[in-house]
């Protein structure tokens, strides 16, 4: 079959490969039907996340068609049209009991890869490093889905790809981003970052009650795109992010702040994101944690932060002295995904949201390294991409 | 209608004194080519040179190009930057060709001050033309939600359930309380 595959950084490759097989009983094998690609794909494409392997298939984001399933699997069948989240959850364990499917206790292969990194193993993942597991991921034209009785989202209505496939990771992501900051009708929520997951986190806390939203980047297409989603935007290049957040806000600061960017963030004119850049060129620092100074300073004591945006290791001059001295809430994680997928299906069902809007550019698989390279540098109005295999 | 809007009244003064600043480079960068092709034997001296006044004159002529593609040019960006390059050129040669005579040191750091001034003035300008650029593509339609954001606002609350791991605790919680804005 074809896959995209991971051969180094910034190659990816349509490679043919063997054909999955189921492995274990409760295993399936779905025919891709769409997948996409992720702004934390970047991350991989870039080369900042460690774990990768030349020839690992890319890919977390994917839904398609059931054409095997094992024999513990009682759950679906052949021909059932799923999505299947990025997150692996075996359902049984503590963690999975709680709703806190991102941290599955079971389901990454390479738990002591992952201990070493993380101190505790968190869940597998599809196509994203040996960290999580190394699973095969779903850039390709089938993949093997593993604890399938238990994850995948079987779409049983009339919804387009389109219209579902996102509820796999970045719809969660933007949703789970807005829930965890427990907005309230008074509330301002900023957020950095107009990517597909900072529009999911704009319609988010719209329709959980934002008084004011408020969107960061600098990519005019994507500012245009957060204003049609109802978000006042800030543009970095030409405006002062923390003097217009406090103008907007009376001084006071956004009550809930969502970084919706994570450990590559570009901002051009500040002397902190020069500093991270040399560091991280001699490997004296791994993300560049831009976005996080900058809620911190500006965010109104007694806030919260929200980080669903991807960070990997090691970040350096965090201001928390006055994250601990405002007294501020931080909520980080991946996205416990099955945790929304039932309701945000039926909020689509019933169109309190189209999730559609956010695709920009459709092209066969075939043509995913050379959509990499587009997304990653946000070419062609590019926000989100959709490979057909 | 997008996110494209008109500088505000800070960003319009900014945008003036980096556009002034390109003029004042522009005219810098025409008058030392002009003593340049002048005085080459004296600057070429200065700088450790000497004995190679031709190559002063040939920089004396790419100074003064560039500076009238600064003053000229209706996007002086590149121009700025095909100063900075040239910079780039001038520190190479001074670092590697001038000789003992001369004070090469005082040369080297009045061509790197030049290119960070440069090289700053020419990224500000690229900012400040990017802003001019309108969206490749017009996403104002792409509002994912049925009606208007405002007609939508707090639409999912009706049937949402704050799940309690993720809710602010009480004394964190806005003040007056939410529940009696509701």
């Amino acid at each position: 079959m074809k896959a995209l595959c991971w051969h180094g950084k910034k190659d990816v490759r349509c490679d043919d490969v063997p054909d999955p097989r189921i492995e274990d009983p409760r295993d399936a094998i779905v025919k891709v039907t769409s997948c996409a690609i992720c702004g934390s794909d970047l991350h991989l494409y870039d080369g900042f996340m460690m774990g990768m392997e030349a020839g690992d298939i890319l890919g977390h984001e994917f839904m398609g068609e059931v054409v095997e399933v094992g024999s513990a699997d009682h759950r679906l069948a052949v021909g059932d049209r799923v999505v299947v989240p990025f997150t692996i959850c075996c359902g049984e364990c503590e963690q999975c009991r709680r709703g806190n499917f991102s941290v599955c206790e079971r389901t990454n292969r390479n738990k002591a890869l992952a201990e070493k990194m993380f101190g505790h193993a968190t869940a597998g993942l599809f196509g994203y490093t040996h960290l999580t597991g190394g699973y095969a991921g779903g850039q390709a034209e089938y993949v093997r889905v593993p604890y399938a009785n238990v994850a995948p989202v079987k779409i049983t209505n009339g919804l387009t790809d389109d219209q579902v496939l996102f509820l796999g990771d970045i719809l969660p992501t933007g949703w789970q981003a807005a829930v965890q900051c427990d907005i309230q009708p008074t509330d301002t929520v900023a957020i950095w970052g107009a990517g597909p997951v900072g529009q999911f986190a704009i319609r988010a806390a719209v329709l959980l009650g934002a008084k004011q939203v408020v969107v960061i980047d600098n990519v005019p297409e994507r500012l245009g795109m957060a204003e049609a989603g109802g978000a006042t935007t800030i543009d970095f290049d030409h405006e002062s992010v923390i003097e217009r957040l406090n103008d907007l806000t009376g001084g006071k600061g956004p009550e809930k702040c969502i970084d919706a960017v994570g450990m590559e963030a570009h901002a051009t004119r500040s002397l902190d994101s020069l500093y991270d850049r040399a560091k991280q060129a001699i490997m004296l620092e791994t993300d560049r944690p831009h976005v996080l100074r900058e809620m911190i300073y500006v965010c109104r004591p007694a806030g919260t932060l929200s980080v669903p945006g991807v960070y990997g290791g090691l970040i350096d001059k965090l201001p928390f002295g006055a994250l601990m001295n405002k007294g501020l809430t931080l909520r980080t994680g991946q996205t416990h995904v099955n945790r929304w997928t039932d309701d945000l299906l039926r909020r689509i069902e019933e169109g309190q949201l189209d999730p559609s809007f956010v695709v920009t550019h459709t092209v066969a698989l075939e043509d995913g390294p050379e959509m990499y390279k587009t997304f990653r540098d946000k070419k062609d109005g590019c926000i989100k991409v959709v490979l057909k295999p | 209608m997008n996110a494209y809007r008109p500088a505000t009244n800070a960003a319009r003064r900014r945008q003036r004194a980096v556009r002034a600043t390109a003029r004042g480079i522009g005219w810098l960068s025409i008058g030392v080519g002009v003593a340049e092709l002048l005085m080459p034997r004296t600057l070429a001296g200065a700088a450790g040179l000497r004995g190679r006044e031709g190559m002063v004159r040939a920089c004396g002529v790419r100074e003064i190009v560039t500076g009238i593609g600064i003053l000229a040019a209706r996007r002086p960006g590149p121009w700025l930057w095909a100063r900075v390059a040239g910079d780039a050129l001038d520190f190479a040669t001074v670092g590697t060709r001038a000789g003992r005579r001369g004070n090469r040191s005082l040369a080297l750091a009045a061509i790197a001050g030049a290119a960070m001034l440069d090289a700053g003035c020419a990224s500000a300008i690229d900012r400040i033309e990017r802003r001019g650029k309108p969206p490749l593509r017009n996403y104002s339609d792409r509002r994912g939600l049925p009606l208007p954001p405002n007609a939508m606002r707090g639409a999912a609350l009706k049937d949402f359930e704050m799940p309690p791991d993720m809710a602010t605790p009480a004394l964190l919680a806005p003040w007056p309380p939410t529940a009696a804005i509701l």
